[in-house]
C-alpha cells in the first residue's frame, strides 16, 4: 500500500514537474526559489541569504527570476512552500535553515527534475545538495585578534544553542587566542535563542561586568555591539553581516556569510545543465566566509598576523584544528601535525583542553 | 448619534451575512494596502483567496487546507465548549506542546520496534499529555479559585522551555550529529501518522478534527451536558439551580480542550511535522482561539473559520513568492480580516439605531 | 567556578535596566485591567511603539521626540482594540490576539529601511559627585532617564489608584461596571482612556528596547516581552509596587542566570527560565486564598441597556 502510494505521488509530481519546467525553459528564464526561516530584515542570517539572492538577480539579469518566502516555520509549512515553488516552475530551490532538512528531502522526492540546495544539513539525494560554511576558520582569525587585544585576559563568548556549529566556533577561537596569549580565559554564556536582542544585550553586559574586554557572539543581532560600545573599552566582532556601523570600535572585524558566489555558481550549473548533487563545505578560500575589514583599533602587527593566518587558512596550508590538541577531559584528540577530519568536526560535541565549564545537555 | 440596541433574538440573517461582509471589507482595505505597496490589488486578492482553491495547482493546495486547518479546528472545537460556559483556557499552545512531547516520547520509547499497538498508545499519551497540562489550571480553579486564563497562559511558557529541554536532551536523535531535535517519526512506520488516502491531506488528525466537529455538534444540540454548558455561559445562576455542578463542568471543559489540543500536537508531530524540535510549536494554540471566535463558537462555524484561516496562510505564501509581497503585509492582512470579523459580529446581537429614534435600523 | 566574579552592584544596576521596558508596559496593562479590560495585544503595541519611536528618533535626531512618538503610536494602535471591544462589543481575548498579529505586521512594514541604523543615544544621568559614589552612585544615579521615568510611573500609578478620585472611579468601573454605570460614570469613556494609556505605555516600553536597551531596529525585536508584561500584571496581583518587584524578579532571573553561566556554573537554563512563570502561578494560588483577586469585571463585555 505504501509503495503504491509513493509511486503514485512520484508519478503525478513527475508529470507536473515536467509540465511546470516546460514553459520556464521555453522562456529561457531560470527560476530560483529561496525559503527563509526569518524575515529578510533580520540583519543577520536571513538578510545575508537574501543578499545572495539579490546577487544572483544582478549577475544574471533577465536570465533568471528569483522568488522567496520569508519567516517560514520549519516543518509542514516549509514543505508546502517548497512544493509550491516547485509547482510554480522553480528549477532550483535553496532552503536556508537546518530545520528544513527532512522537508527538503521529502519534496525533492516528489520533484526529481527540480534541484534542491539545503544549507547546513547533512542529508543529500540525487537532486539535493548540501552546503555550509566553515565559519570556524573565521573564528580562528577572531581568536588571534582577541588573544592579542585582551588586557584583562578574559574573553566573553555568547553562544546560541549548544550545537556542533557553535561549539566548533568556540574551540577554534579558543585555540588561537591561547596560542598568542597563554593566560587567556573564556567565559561562555548560552542564550538559548538565535535572536532575542534584549537577551543578547544582557548577556554581553553580564560578560563585560565579569571582566571580559572582548566579546565574541554567535547570535545574530547587533545588541552586543551596542552594549560593548556603551561600556567603553571593549572590542567585538560582527557576526553574519559586517556590522560596520559599529566600527572602528568596538567592532574591530567580522565574519561575513557570503553566499553570493555559491548561489551564482549553482544557478550557472543549472543553466548549463551541469548541476550534480554535491556536499560543499567552503571556508575563507572560496570566499564563502568573509573576514570584514580589520579596523585601525587593532595594532598593525596584530592585523598583519591575523591577515597572514587568514591567507594560510584560505590557501589550505594551515588547518584551524591542527594537533597537538587534547579534549577538555585531558584525553588525546589530535597528534602533532594531525588535522581534524570533517566527520568529527561536523558532530563536534566537546570542548578542547583549557576551556572551563560544561556544554549544557 | 449611533446607538446599539440589543435584539431580542440574535438575527439569523446577520449571523450568516456578517462574515461575508467582513471578508468583503478586508478585501477592500487589504487591496488598498497592497496597492500602497505597489502591487495590483485585484491580482493579490485573487492569489490569496482564489488560487489555492481553484487555481492551476489547486489539486495540491486543497489537501493542504486540511493539513493546515485540521489542528486549528481540532483545538478550537475543544476550546469552544469551555468558552461557551465562560471557562477560558487560553493555554492551548502549551497543551499542544505537551501532547506532542508525550506522543512522540511514547513512540520513540519503542523505537526501533514495529507493532500495531504503538500508534494507538501514542494517541492516548498525546491526549493525556494535553489533558494533564490543562488539569493544572482546572484543579487550581476548583480548589483555590485561581484564574484559569492566567494560569493556562503561564503554562505555555513553561511548556516552551520543556520543549527546548527535551529537544536538546531527552528526545534528541542519537544519530543526529548533535543537532537538536528528535528522530523523524515519518521514517518510523509504526509511529507515522500517514495520510489515510494518498494525496488528500487527510491524516488521522484531520479525521479527528471532523469527528470533533460532529461530536461537539451533537453534544451541544442533543445532550444534556451541552445544555448545561450553554446554560452556564448564558445564565450562571440559573444553571446552578438546574443542578449543574460548576466543579465538574470546569474540569470537563478544561480537560476536553486540553485533550483536543494534546491530540492535535501528537498528530502533528507524528505526521506533517515528523519530529520534536525547539521551534515545533508555530502558534496553532493561539490561532485556534481566534478561530473559535471567528466561528462564533459554533462547531460548523469553527470548521469554516479554520479552513478560512488556513486559506489565508496558504494564499499568503503564494502571494509572497508569486507577487513578492512581504510576509508582514500578509500578517497585517490577516489581522485586518480578524478585526473586521470581530467588529461586524455585533450586528448579529444588536441593531444600530440613530440617536433615540425608534425607527428600524439598517435591517433585521 | 568563580562566584566572586559576579559584582552585586553591577548586577543590580543592570537588572534595573533589564526590568524597565517590561515594567512600563506592565503598568499600562495594569491600568487597563483595573478598568476591567483584558488586552492581550501588549506585544503588538510594544513592537509598534518600538518602530515609531525608532523612526522618529532617527528622523529628528531627538530621543525625546522618539519616545513621544512611541507613546502616540502605541495609543493609536490600542484605539483599534478599544473600538472593537468597547463599541463593537467583540471578545477581548480574540481582539487582543488579533491586535498582536496586526501590530507585528504593521511594525515590520513601517520598519523597512530602518535596519542597520544607529539611533541617537539617550542621555544618561550624570551628576558629577553623586554618580561617582561607590555602590549607590552606580545604582541610584547612573541610569538613563527612562529608568527613573519607570520608577516615577510606578509611584504615580500607585498614588493615582489610592488617592485620586479618578483612580477610585477607574477601580469602580473595573469591579462592577453595571453599578458604576448606575452611579452615572461613563464606563465606556473611562475604559477607552485606560486602553489608550495602556497602549501609550506599551509603546514607551517598546521604544525603550529599540532606543536604549538594544539600540537598533529589527523585525520582531520585542521577542515576547509583551507577553511577560501580561504575566507580570498577574504576578503583581494588580498592585503597582508589586509590578516593580515582579519586574526586578523577572529581569533578575535572566540577568542572574547569565551571570551564573558566565561564572562557569553549570545550571539547567531551561528550568531556571521557566521559574518566574511557575512562581507567578504559585503567587496566583496564594492570592486567591486571601481574596485579593482580579478586578471582578475583568474581560467581561459591558453594554449599557439604558
Amino acid at each position: 500500500m505504501k509503495l503504491t502510494k509513493r509511486a503514485l505521488m512520484t508519478g503525478a509530481a513527475m508529470a507536473l514537474g515536467l509540465a511546470a519546467t516546460g514553459p520556464a525553459l521555453a522562456q529561457d528564464k531560470t527560476k530560483v526559489g529561496f525559503v527563509y526561516v526569518g524575515p529578510v530584515g533580520d540583519g543577520g542570517w536571513t538578510y545575508e541569504h537574501d543578499k545572495g539572492r539579490q546577487a544572483v538577480e544582478e549577475h544574471f539579469g533577465d536570465k533568471v527570476e528569483t522568488v522567496f518566502v520569508e519567516s517560514v516555520p520549519e516543518g509542514p509549512d516549509s514543505e508546502r512552500v517548497m512544493t509550491q515553488m516547485a509547482l510554480d516552475g522553480a528549477d532550483l530551490i535553496f532552503t536556508t535553515s537546518f530545520g528544513y532538512m527532512d522537508p527538503t528531502i521529502n519534496v525533492a522526492k516528489k520533484f526529481p527534475d527540480v534541484k534542491f540546495e539545503h544549507a547546513t544539513g547533512y542529508k543529500t539525494a540525487d537532486n539535493v545538495s548540501v552546503y555550509s560554511a566553515r565559519f570556524y576558520e573565521g573564528r580562528a582569525v577572531q581568536g588571534t585578534i582577541a588573544g592579542h587585544m585582551t588586557e584583562s585576559n578574559v574573553i566573553g563568548y555568547i553562544g546560541s544553542y549548544p550545537i556542533p556549529e557553535v561549539i566548533r566556533g568556540i574551540n577554534s577561537a579558543y585555540i588561537h587566542a591561547k596560542k598568542v596569549n597563554p593566560d587567556v580565559q573564556f567565559k561562555i554564556v548560552w542564550a538559548f535563542t538565535w535572536f532575542d536582542p534584549a537577551k543578547e544585550a544582557d548577556a554581553a553586559k553580564v560578560l563585560i561586568e565579569q571582566g571580559a574586554d572582548v566579546i565574541l557572539q554567535h547570535t545574530d543581532s547587533t545588541a552586543p555591539q551596542a552594549a560593548a560600545q556603551e561600556a567603553g573599552n571593549v572590542i567585538t566582532f560582527g557576526q553574519a553581516s559586517d556590522m560596520a556601523e559599529y566600527g572602528p570600535k568596538p567592532r574591530v572585524s567580522s565574519i561575513i556569510d557570503n553566499w553570493a558566489p555559491y548561489y551564482i555558481a549553482r544557478t550557472q550549473a543549472v543553466m548549463d545543465g551541469t548541476w550534480t548533487s554535491t556536499n560543499t563545505w567552503d571556508g575563507i578560500g572560496p570566499g564563502m566566509v568573509g573576514i570584514g575589514e580589520i579596523s585601525d583599533a587593532v595594532p598593525a602587527e596584530v592585523k598583519a598576523e591575523a591577515l597572514a593566518l587568514k591567507d594560510a587558512l584560505a590557501s589550505g596550508e594551515y588547518h584551524a584544528f591542527t594537533g597537538p590538541l587534547k579534549k577538555q577531559d585531558g584525553s588525546d584528540w589530535l597528534a602533532e601535525g594531525e588535522t581534524a577530519d570533517d566527520g568529527t568536526l561536523a558532530g563536534m560535541n566537546f570542548y578542547v583542553e583549557g576551556i572551563e565549564g560544561d556544554i549544557p545537555q | 448619534m449611533l446607538r446599539l440596541e440589543k435584539r431580542r433574538q440574535p438575527s439569523r440573517a446577520f449571523a450568516w451575512a456578517t462574515p461575508v461582509l467582513a471578508v468583503v471589507a478586508t478585501m477592500i482595505f487589504g487591496g488598498l494596502l497592497f496597492a500602497a505597496l505597489g502591487k495590483d490589488p485585484l491580482v493579490a486578492i485573487r492569489t490569496i483567496f482564489w488560487d489555492p482553491l481553484f487555481g492551476q495547482h489547486a489539486f495540491y493546495y486543497r489537501p493542504q487546507l486540511l493539513v493546515k486547518g485540521g489542528p486549528l479546528i481540532l483545538i478550537a472545537i475543544g476550546l469552544s465548549l469551555g468558552f461557551r460556559a465562560g471557562i477560558w483556557n487560553i493555554g492551548a499552545e502549551g497543551q499542544y506542546i505537551l501532547g506532542a512531547i508525550c506522543g512522540a516520547g511514547v513512540g520513540l520509547a519503542f523505537y526501533p520496534m514495529e507493532g500495531w499497538f504503538i500508534f494507538p498508545l501514542m494517541v492516548i499519551a498525546g491526549a493525556l499529555g494535553g489533558l494533564v497540562w490543562a488539569m493544572i489550571p482546572g484543579l487550581l480553579k476548583v480548589k483555590f479559585g485561581t484564574n484559569e486564563i492566567l494560569v493556562s497562559l503561564m503554562l505555555v511558557y513553561v511548556a516552551e522551555q520543556l520543549l527546548a529541554s527535551v529537544s536538546l536532551g531527552l528526545l534528541k536523535n542519537p544519530q543526529g550529529f548533535g543537532f537538536p531535535g528528535s528522530r523523524n517519526l515519518q521514517q518510523y512506520d509504526s509511529a507515522h501518522n500517514a495520510e489515510l488516502i494518498a494525496g488528500t491531506g487527510m491524516h488521522w488528525g484531520v479525521a479527528a478534527a471532523f469527528i470533533a466537529v460532529i461530536f461537539a455538534y451533537i453534544l451541544l444540540t442533543r445532550h444534556q451536558l451541552g445544555y448545561h454548558i450553554r446554560l452556564t455561559g448564558e445564565a450562571p445562576r440559573a444553571a446552578r439551580f438546574a443542578g449543574v455542578s460548576p466543579t465538574r463542568l470546569v474540569l470537563f471543559c478544561l480537560g476536553i480542550s486540553g485533550a483536543c489540543a494534546g491530540l492535535a500536537g501528537m498528530f502533528e508531530v507524528s505526521g506533517p511535522a515528523g519530529q520534536v524540535t525547539i521551534d515545533f510549536n508555530t502558534g496553532y494554540g493561539f490561532t485556534a482561539i481566534i478561530v473559535a471566535f471567528l466561528g462564533r463558537l459554533h462547531p460548523v462555524g469553527i470548521l469554516l473559520a479554520g479552513l478560512l484561516m488556513a486559506l489565508t496562510y496558504i494564499g499568503g505564501e503564494i502571494a509572497q513568492s508569486g507577487l513578492g509581497l512581504p510576509a508582514a503585509a500578509i500578517q497585517m492582512f490577516q489581522g485586518m480580516l480578524l478585526f473586521f470579523l470581530l467588529a461586524v459580529d455585533v450586528l448579529t446581537g444588536y441593531r444600530l439605531r440613530l440617536g433615540g429614534a425608534t425607527k428600524e435600523g439598517e435591517a433585521a | 567556578m568563580d562566584l566572586s566574579a559576579i559584582n552585586p552592584v553591577l548586577l543590580i544596576a543592570s537588572l534595573m535596566v533589564a526590568a524597565t521596558a517590561v515594567m512600563i508596559a506592565a503598568i499600562g496593562e495594569l491600568i487597563v485591567e483595573r478598568a476591567g479590560v483584558l488586552n492581550l495585544g501588549v506585544e503588538g503595541m510594544m513592537i509598534t511603539g518600538a518602530i515609531c519611536g525608532f523612526a522618529v528618533a532617527v528622523q529628528t535626531g531627538s530621543p525625546t521626540a522618539g519616545f513621544i512618538a512611541a507613546a502616540a503610536g502605541g495609543a493609536a494602535l490600542s484605539m483599534l482594540f478599544a473600538f472593537l471591544t468597547q463599541f463593537a462589543l467583540a471578545n477581548q481575548v480574540a481582539s487582543g490576539l488579533a491586535l498582536t498579529l496586526f501590530g507585528l505586521g504593521l511594525s515590520a512594514l513601517l520598519g523597512q529601511g530602518y535596519q542597520g541604523i544607529k539611533p541617537p543615544s539617550t542621555p544618561r544621568l550624570d551628576i558629577p559627585v553623586l554618580s561617582d559614589l561607590p555602590w549607590v552612585g552606580r545604582i541610584v544615579f547612573g541610569h538613563d532617564l527612562m529608568v527613573y521615568f519607570g520608577l516615577a510611573l510606578v509611584a504615580a500609578t500607585w498614588a493615582f489608584l489610592k488617592y485620586a478620585r479618578a483612580g477610585l472611579v477607574l477601580r469602580a468601573v473595573g469591579e462592577n461596571h453595571d453599578a458604576a454605570h448606575a452611579l452615572g460614570y461613563k464606563v465606556v469613556r473611562i475604559r477607552v482612556l485606560a486602553i489608550a494609556f495602556g497602549g501609550a505605555m506599551a509603546g514607551l516600553g517598546g521604544a525603550y528596547i529599540s532606543l536604549v536597551r538594544v539600540p537598533q531596529w529589527t523585525e520582531g525585536m520585542t521577542a515576547g516581552i509583551g507577553w511577560i508584561a501580561l504575566a507580570l500584571v498577574v504576578f503583581a496581583s494588580w498592585k503597582p509596587w508589586r509590578v516593580l518587584l515582579g519586574a526586578y524578579l523577572f529581569g533578575g532571573v535572566t540577568v542572574l542566570q547569565l551571570n551564573l553561566q558566565a561564572a562557569g556554573i553549570a545550571i539547567p537554563v531551561e528550568y531556571l527560565s521557566m521559574s518566574p512563570y511557575i512562581i507567578t502561578i504559585v503567587v496566583l494560588v496564594i492570592m486567591s486564598a486571601d481574596k485579593s483577586r482580579a478586578p471582578a469585571s475583568l474581560g467581561r463585555i459591558f453594554h449599557a441597556t439604558h
